[in-house]
Order: structure tokens, then C-alpha cells, then sequence
């Protein structure tokens, strides 16, 4: 299992991506977000961000999103390199 | 047969999802020159993920980073299994062609090598660099690097370059593979670009790799054949079929001899415009 230790961002804001910040969480997900197409795609955003975080096995940090219209494979791509960013492999 | 081949940043989600609909021949990833080199990690991941998500129509090679840094392994352990025609080195030496041939062997890839010549020595050891590897099918002329090594000034005109372009091409012949021409790096000088272009194609090179997706079509047209090139190899790939069925070892055409060189001409033109017929391959033995 993969812990985020430390403070990490990944992605920009620049059109088309999206800059993933997260760092150490309090015994869950919490995750926020932004995007500038939050209404008509808040959900499948959300839910791409907690399925890629469940497929690295992170249980515990906190996560903010500023979306600049990325599609899936983007956020799953700044998702995981964040994820290496911030955490050490629990071995 | 690439007449184009356009680097696309791999660390820019928006150029990478739109380079299967600019009508190049190749699309080149880059995860060197292009990406920051505190970017190198996210880079690698965006273009596993786009391409395990996206089916290309377009060819897809990956320049990765050279074997002097200590992202070489990173990049070809991250690409390694995703579907593309292969791989881009750079500054490409015996050393690191030797490396990436053992790297590709031992996973059993099939991915093709564009050997990307870029140092004066590299261009002066080409023919044994581009040897070391029987998956080297093209050769990249590298100008800036290369002229940056050779303290040339870098002009429009490129003569400071003429002696590496007609060097790689002979090797590109010899070795029978692609030589790709370096690309040409005003963006909005399109009449420089066409000239730059033909010049290159006249010289022999086969195509060229590109940095805008503006300059496609110029290049495209350039190194196209054209429709009486087309008609006139067509004609003389007929006339050889003929000559060889009552023995003829050359033939007449339009009042001229044909014989071997012309004939082969001919038939790299229909490879280079997509008419080529495996058939073909019979007509020169």
C-alpha cells in the first residue's frame, strides 16, 4: 500500500490539464474540486479521481483539483505521477 | 515510407490527444528536448496513459531521453509495452544503439529504432552507430545539436549543414533505410520551409521531421511524388515486367534507356507514394 507522506502536485493549469495537489490525510479521502466544467462533468471527474486513487491503493490523503477541461486519461496520468511524488511505498 | 514526422511534447495532454488528426506520416513523442527536466517523470506517465487510451492511425514513435541521463531505462521501461512503431534515440552513439538493441532484444520488442544523429561524433561514426542494430530502419538528422557541437552559426540557408545531410543520406542509402531530414524551426516562414524542404528531398533525404503541425502539408506536398512521377515509374515497372518476360536486360521508354538505376528509382517512388506492390520486389533480381 502506497501512503502520501508529504506534499506533492502534479499537472497545470494550462487548457486541456489539470493540476492534482495532494498531501497526508486525516483517515480518509477528502477531496475537493474545481474545474471549469464542473457541472456537466463534476461527477465522471470525481469519480476517474477515487477510482485511479483505489487502483494505487491510497486510502488516506487529501486532494485538491483545479481542472482546466482534462480528459480521462489526463487525470488518471497526473493522478498517479502526484501519487508518486508524495508518497514512499509501505513495505 | 515517413515524408512527415511531427514531435509532439509529451507532457502537453492537449497537443498529444490532437496528433492523430494532423496528417502526418509519424507522430514523434518527445520526453526529451520538450519536457522540463522536473517534468520527466509526470511526462512518462501522461503518454503511458494516452496511450493505452487512444488506438493511433498515425504511426507513434517515442523519443526517449539519452543513455547518459537517468531517465533512459525509466523512459523504455514505461513505453515498453504500449503499442507503438518504436523508438526515437537521441544523440544517438555505438554505446547507447548497442544498449537500446540489448534493452528491445531481451524484452522481445519489435519496436523499430530511428537513430537520431545530433554530435559531430555521431556524425562521423553514422554508418557504424546505425549498423549496431538490425531495428534501425531510419536515420534523423539532428541540425541544432549538431551545429551547436560543430560551432556553426545556424542559418536558413543550411549550407553549414550540407556536408552531415549529404553524409547521412549516403549512409541512409548504403544501410537502405529512411533519412529523415531535420526539421526546419520558423514556424511562420512557410516559403523558407518549402525551400528548406526541397532542397532536402533533391538531396536525397525521404522525409522530414516536423516541430508545427502547420508545416504538414507544405512537407506532405513536397515529398509526395506527383501524379506524372506516379504514372511515369508505373510505366516503367510495366515496361521491366515486359523486358524481363523476353529477356531484355534493358528497355526503351519515351526514347530513353532504362536500365537498373532508373528501375529502382522508380520503385522507391512507389514505395514513397504507396503504390508499390510486393510483386515488385521481383523486377530488380
Amino acid at each position: 500500500m502506497a501512503v502520501i507522506n508529504k506534499m506533492a502536485k502534479a499537472g497545470s493549469v494550462e487548457s486541456n490539464d489539470i493540476l492534482v495537489m495532494m498531501s497526508p490525510g486525516d483517515g480518509g479521502i477528502d477531496l475537493e474540486i474545481e474545474s471549469i466544467v464542473y457541472n456537466q462533468y463534476g461527477d465522471d471527474i470525481k469519480k476517474t479521481i477515487l477510482d485511479t486513487l483505489k487502483e494505487e491503493n491510497i486510502t488516506d490523503v487529501k486532494v485538491i483539483i483545479n481542472d482546466k477541461g482534462a480528459l480521462d486519461f489526463t487525470i488518471r496520468a497526473r493522478v498517479k505521477a502526484c501519487i508518486r511524488r508524495g508518497s514512499v511505498q509501505d513495505v | 515510407m515517413y515524408k512527415t514526422l511531427l514531435f509532439m511534447p509529451g507532457n502537453n495532454p492537449g497537443m498529444l490527444v490532437s496528433s492523430d488528426v494532423l496528417g502526418t506520416d509519424a507522430v514523434l513523442i518527445d520526453l526529451e528536448d520538450a519536457v522540463a527536466i522536473n517534468e520527466k517523470d509526470a511526462a512518462r506517465v501522461l503518454v503511458v496513459e494516452y496511450l493505452k487510451t487512444f488506438k493511433n492511425q498515425t504511426d507513434v514513435f517515442v523519443r526517449i531521453n539519452p543513455l547518459d541521463t537517468p531517465f533512459f531505462y525509466d523512459d523504455l521501461d514505461a513505453i515498453i509495452d504500449s503499442e507503438i512503431e518504436g523508438i526515437v534515440l537521441p544523440k544517438a552513439s555505438v554505446e547507447s544503439m548497442e544498449a537500446l538493441d540489448k534493452y528491445l532484444t531481451e524484452k522481445n520488442s519489435d519496436f523499430k529504432i530511428i537513430g537520431l544523429i545530433e554530435t559531430s561524433l555521431g556524425l562521423e561514426m553514422a554508418m557504424e552507430i546505425l549498423s549496431k542494430s538490425k531495428k534501425v530502419i531510419g536515420v534523423l538528422l539532428g541540425a541544432e545539436d549538431l551545429t551547436l557541437d560543430l560551432g556553426a552559426k545556424r542559418t536558413k540557408e543550411s549550407e553549414e549543414i550540407a556536408y552531415a545531410r549529404s553524409k547521412i543520406i549516403a549512409i541512409s542509402k548504403a544501410l537502405q533505410i529512411e533519412a529523415i531530414d531535420t526539421p526546419f524551426t520558423d514556424t511562420d516562414d512557410y516559403e523558407g520551409l518549402k525551400k528548406d524542404s526541397l532542397n532536402a528531398k533533391d538531396l536525397g533525404m525521404t522525409g522530414k521531421a516536423l516541430i508545427s503541425p502547420r508545416h504538414v502539408d507544405i512537407v506532405n506536398n513536397v515529398f509526395a511524388p506527383s501524379q506524372a512521377e506516379i504514372e511515369y515509374a508505373l510505366r516503367v515497372v510495366e515496361g521491366q515486367k515486359e523486358a524481363i518476360q523476353i529477356g531484355l536486360g534493358a528497355f526503351s521508354l519515351d526514347g530513353k534507356m532504362v536500365d537498373a538505376p532508373i528501375i529502382k528509382r522508380a520503385l522507391n517512388l512507389l514505395k514513397m507514394s504507396g503504390d508499390y506492390k510486393e510483386e515488385y520486389d521481383e523486377l530488380l533480381k
